[in-house]
């Protein structure tokens, strides 16, 4: 883990590793910032300091199958600050709140966020 | 081995959440453990025997499902302990039953990796199978098998499909397989994800993506999880359940009211004038009779929420409270057991076990009990039959039905503003994370809701045969001995012990506007909900000097209690902490009495105070 910073709403795109190209950078994001529709694959899962410590809950989303590599993509969002939202996790569907989506950022797929 | 005809050989099932587990046990062991749609069904260790073909007894054992050994939750911790043989007197199981949802292998493979350090023998059963070929998923079940170090077993835990082969492949490995070393160790982050690597590796070289995958669940949680429409189903959904209780059951209802006045009836001709006679009609035939007429309802309420638990729509149900439940400092899961609550308190208060923070699950077991559990059912609806105009509103709407939605209504609202009470005022740590996990809508099975509401039925029956039957002779024998003086001119059960009882009470609830009537039935009362009608039944039909046994008991209600008094009742009722079984889980699942004494405490203040609020508001109305 290189991110011991102590944040709420995390917004961290310049610790990511150097994307590839110029479009990967426009492309890449929060989970917790994604509306209906957008999808892509899980970047870097990196958690930050809230009701759990960092390392617990970071551990807590890998075992739930938030890990590098899979595929993601938002169905559905609740009423109330559009929280919390329903994903597609590669097979399962998963429902989280967006404060826990803030460590998870993605690289989203270009034609799915239209 | 040679202690195999001594020692049952141990068999555990241990898996991800709602991938079967509990299905394959009682699959196994012919049990009738309640199985359902949702992750956290299975919050304790549940145990079972079978004989092999082969002769062998083995001992099963069904485990909450996890996703990890490393518990974090109470049930969790149930699961990693019994895989570890941690707890004390006992040993790891013989053999580990890897339970798979066929459908979706990458988490439960990080899984057996997992197990497999534990050092003991294990099999993979790759359940739901069935759906797993109906979307033409293609599984390299040697392949696989190689991978893993473990034998695949293919079932069907629902059809009992694969079980034999099951038994012998375990039967197997106890015999043959060398017991390794357990080096297992809370996995590091990076640990998890080198093998989440693995398990996709895994994967990829061994199943194939199905050709028909599942689109349904898509298409619904479209509409079930619309952000609005989504709240207005839910609403709707649980208005239906708590209307049916009126609109459907009541029919019933009455159809076994006027059986049990007919056996009155019967049995009052057939034994003489006496102690007998008054027995047998006053005290069981009207007692017990007057509760187990509520049968019909109750079994309304349980078929409902069996339907939604089989579903899946439990989990959508708790996304859609999530931000609700928010307010109250809880998260969208602490409304899965309250929900459960509305048939019994007693498995939502264990089902609080999925919640891993401890104040969160300790505000849920505590405003647990506020929720309307079927047991309030008879009080409800001998009081609102009584007291309440059976006329429609709005052209459609019974008003029966609506005071008994608003009862329920009330007992969520004020566990809600009770839980944020707790929360602001002792707990003020941050809520816990919500993540769960939303399963596959599947068909509810006609067979298990059957069975499950059989089964309810049965124990409901059964309480009034051992619970209420045995309280109702107390009562009758309290209220008919003993007899009044010579000359007395009121009427004998005023003379009777519960008649001082009561009366001896009675200046305490008086300012609710209780009667003296009503202040003898809650002593037994507190015993169960259910027992106070039933008490009641018998205090009135004894108390009664013209005919008893003739009367409904509504119908005496009707004409001796005044609106304001009956919705002081129901006001108390929503409150009253009148549940000895309740306290006892809470004790257990607390370790201690503190919390059940904290639980009594608060809830009787509240029925007090909501009963006196209640009385004099009806009171000031007219209704008095
Ligand atoms: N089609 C099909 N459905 C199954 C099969 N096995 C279980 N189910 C269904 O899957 C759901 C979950 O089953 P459970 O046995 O409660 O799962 P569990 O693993 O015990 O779940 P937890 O106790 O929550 O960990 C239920 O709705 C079952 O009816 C199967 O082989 N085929
Ligand atoms: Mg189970």
């Amino acid at each position: 883990m290189t991110l011991g910073v102590t944040m709420s709403e995390p917004a961290i795109l310049d610790t990511l590793a150097p994307p590839a190209t110029e479009a990967e950078i426009i492309n890449v994001g929060l989970l917790s910032a994604a509306r209906i529709g957008a999808r892509g694959v899980i970047a870097r899962v990196s958690a930050f300091e809230g009701a759990l410590p960092a390392a617990e809950l970071e551990r807590r989303l890998l075992e739930l199958g938030f890990v590098e590599g899979a595929t993601v993509e938002v169905l559905e969002e609740g009423l109330f600050g559009r929280d919390p939202i329903a994903v597609r996790l590669d097979d399962m569907r998963v429902a989280i709140r967006r404060r826990e989506a803030a460590a998870i950022q993605i690289r989203f797929d270009p034609k799915g966020d239209a | 081995m040679t202690d195999t005809a001594l020692a049952p050989t141990r068999l555990a099932l241990v898996g991800n959440p709602n991938s079967g587990k509990t299905a394959l046990f009682n699959a196994l062991t012919g049990s009738r453990q309640k199985v359902a749609n949702y992750a956290g069904v299975t919050v304790e260790r549940k145990e079972g025997v079978l004989t092999s073909p082969s002769g062998r007894v083995i001992q099963v054992i069904d485990l909450p499902g996890t996703y990890s050994l490393r518990a974090r939750s109470p049930d969790e911790a149930v699961t990693r302990d019994a895989v570890l043989g941690r707890l004390a007197g006992e040993t790891p199981p013989d053999v580990i039953v890897c339970v798979a949802d066929a459908t979706n292998l990458r988490l439960v493979l990080r899984l057996a990796l997992e197990l497999k350090q534990v050092g003991r023998p294990f099999v993979l059963a790759l359940n739901m199978f069935d759906i797993a070929q109906r979307q033409g998923l293609r599984i390299d079940l040697e392949g696989l098998s190689r991978e893993i170090g473990a034998p695949i077993v293919t079932t069907v835990a629902t059809r009992k499909r694969g079980i034999e082969e099951l038994v012998a492949r375990a039967e197997a490995l106890a015999d043959t397989m060398p017991v390794g070393e357990n080096v297992w160790h809370e996995p590091s982050a990076a640990e998890i994800r080198h093998a989440h690597a693995e398990a996709q590796r895994i994967l990829k070289a061994h199943v194939r993506p199905p050709e028909r995958p599942d689109t349904w669940t898509s298409r619904i949680d479209s509409v079930l999880l619309h952000p609005v429409g989504g709240l207005l189903i839910l609403s709707a959904v649980m208005f239906i359940m708590f209307q049916a209780v009126f609109a459907w059951a009541t029919p019933v209802a009455d159809l076994i009211e006027a059986g049990f006045t007919w056996l009155g009836g019967a049995v009052a001709t057939v034994t003489p004038e006496g102690l007998l006679r008054s027995l047998l009609v006053d005290g069981l035939i009207a007692g017990v009779g007057s509760v187990l007429v509520f049968l019909p309802q109750i079994l309304t309420v349980f078929f409902f929420i069996l339907l939604l638990e089989d579903s899946g729509y439990m989990a959508r149900a708790a996304f859609l409270m999530d931000r609700i439940m928010g307010a109250a400092g809880l998260h969208g899961r602490a409304f899965i057991p309250l929900l459960s609550s509305h048939a019994c308190a007693i498995p939502g208060v264990m089902a609080a076990r999925v919640i891993d923070q401890k104040h969160d699950r300790l505000t849920t077991i505590l405003i647990a009990p506020l929720m309307t559990c079927s047991a309030r059912i008879p009080v409800y609806t001998l009081i609102i039959g009584a007291l309440i105009p059976r006329t429609t509103v709005w052209g459609f709407l019974n008003l029966q039905g609506l005071v008994m939605f608003g009862l329920y209504a009330a007992g969520i609202l004020s566990g809600l503003v009770v839980a944020t009470v707790i929360r602001t005022a002792f707990w003020r740590s941050a809520s816990e994370p919500f993540m769960m996990e939303l399963p596959t809508y599947r068909w509810p099975d006609p067979e298990n809701v059957a069975r499950n509401l059989m089964q309810r039925g049965m124990i409901f029956i059964n309480r009034a045969g051992r619970i209420i039957l045995p309280l109702m002779v107390l009562v009758w024998v309290l209220s008919t001995f003993p007899y009044p003086p010579q000359g007395a001119t009121g009427p004998a059960i005023d003379y009777s012990f519960a008649g001082m009882i009561g009366h001896f009470i009675q200046p305490l609830l008086a300012p609710i506007g209780f009667n003296w009537q009503m202040s003898i039935a809650l002593v037994p009362g507190m015993a169960a909900r259910e027992v106070a009608v039933a008490a009641l039944g018998t205090v009135y039909a004894v108390g009664n000097v013209d005919g008893a046994g003739q009367a409904t008991l509504a119908s005496i209600l009707h004409t001796q209690w005044s609106l304001a008094t009956g919705l002081s009742f129901l006001a108390w009722y929503v409150f009253a902490p009148q549940c000895v079984a309740t306290l006892g889980v809470v004790k257990r699942e607390t370790n201690g009495w503190l919390w059940p004494a904290v639980m009594f405490g608060y809830m009787f203040t509240l029925a007090y105070l909501a009963s006196l609020a209640t009385y004099w508001s009806a009171v000031a109305l007219g209704w008095g």
